[in-house]
């Protein structure tokens, strides 16, 4: 069959057969009503220094505005575009909080997260509002600081701009579903231990969360080399490169 | 033109197939809010509800999810030009 031909053809398939994409954060309902509430309060402070910084950060560098809508548009398209997992059987999210967390700061990152969730739960049936809190306090703030930590501690032990970013993106994708497994745990372990109940939970998301987080290492690394060949400006007013590099 | 419609008609037919449609029975590669979260949820006492603004119906879930694709592409390519092509022009002017 020739090119021409294959192309109407699988534009044909996929026409014929959409399929709606399912939501990966906690679902709605999931959180009893006080474990809702106590997410929400935990997660606000983070939001409102989160607001505070990006509006010091705007006063003070402009340039930073469009660097939060590439990785704010960025976290909202990652945390919603369902990824197959072969190996798995099954798909995915990556988080995309590590990546913004690096250039945005963790705090920054986590109102991100916060509006991408917010966004995803009003209109693509994806998590939830009362779940919100939960969701971003998992991806929005252990996602975002785990990943900043995870580079900052790569740049610390002199690994390569590529290899931090690797950090970055693995830890903020496990930790992400580290904190929705504790989540779920502490609120549904009932009479069973909740360290049993943990276990269970995070050790379900491996098989699919493993492969993923080394794509979204990947890509974070890549995205970070490719911003240190083009704008190396930017890595050193972050204080993530050296003058040398 | 030719060509164009019989590749379509073999889609179709494809389509129309058996083995397509048992493969509908059975949804392949699900997210793991359903093998995992709502799996472990219901295991534990808690069903996940609808959604307060439920937006899962026939296609339109899927449109919302093709419009916020192309709305973020959008914002991200814009942003881009603006720090990669326009703020690398500035930034070499000032260097």
């Amino acid at each position: 069959m020739r090119f021409s031909a294959l192309l109407p053809t699988l534009l044909g398939l996929m026409l014929l057969s959409p399929r709606p994409a399912l939501a990966m954060h906690i679902s709605e309902g999931i959180l009893p009503p006080g474990w809702a509430a106590f997410w929400f309060v935990l997660a606000a402070p983070f939001v409102a220094w989160g607001v505070r910084q990006i509006t010091r950060r705007k006063n003070v560098d402009p340039a930073y505005i469009p660097l939060l809508g590439i990785f704010g548009a960025a976290v909202f398209v990652f945390s919603c575009f369902p990824i197959p997992v072969p190996v798995a059987g099954s798909t995915a999210h990556p988080a995309g909080t590590g990546m913004s967390a690096i250039f945005l700061g963790p705090f920054a990152s986590v109102v991100v997260a916060f509006i991408s969730l917010l966004l995803q739960a009003l209109f693509l049936a994806h998590g939830g509002l009362t779940t919100l809190g939960g969701n971003t306090f998992s991806m929005g703030i252990m996602g975002s600081f785990s990943g900043y930590g995870a580079f900052r501690l790569g740049r610390m032990l002199r690994l390569n701009l590529f290899w931090s970013g690797f950090l970055a993106g693995v830890a903020a994708d496990l930790v992400t579903y580290f904190g929705t497994s504790f989540e779920m745990a502490l609120a549904l372990h009932g009479t069973r231990p909740f360290s049993l109940v943990l276990g269970q939970i995070y050790l379900a998301f491996m098989p699919t969360q493993v492969p993923l987080s080394l794509l979204e290492g990947v890509v974070t690394g890549g995205i970070i080399v490719y911003v240190q060949k083009h704008r190396p400006d930017i890595l050193r007013k972050l204080k993530v490169m050296g003058v040398k590099e | 033109m030719k060509r164009l419609v019989l590749a379509g008609l073999f889609g179709l037919l494809l389509c129309a197939s058996p083995a397509f449609a048992q493969e509908e029975e059975k949804p392949k590669w699900p997210g793991v809010d359903e093998t995992v979260v709502e799996k472990y949820a219901k295991d534990l006492g808690r069903e996940a509800r609808d959604p307060y603004i439920n937006t899962d119906q026939g296609d339109l879930l899927l449109f919302l999810f093709a419009l916020a694709g192309g709305i973020g592409g959008f914002i991200m390519g814009y942003c881009w030009h603006k720090v990669f092509v326009a703020g690398k022009k500035d930034a070499e002017r000032r260097d």
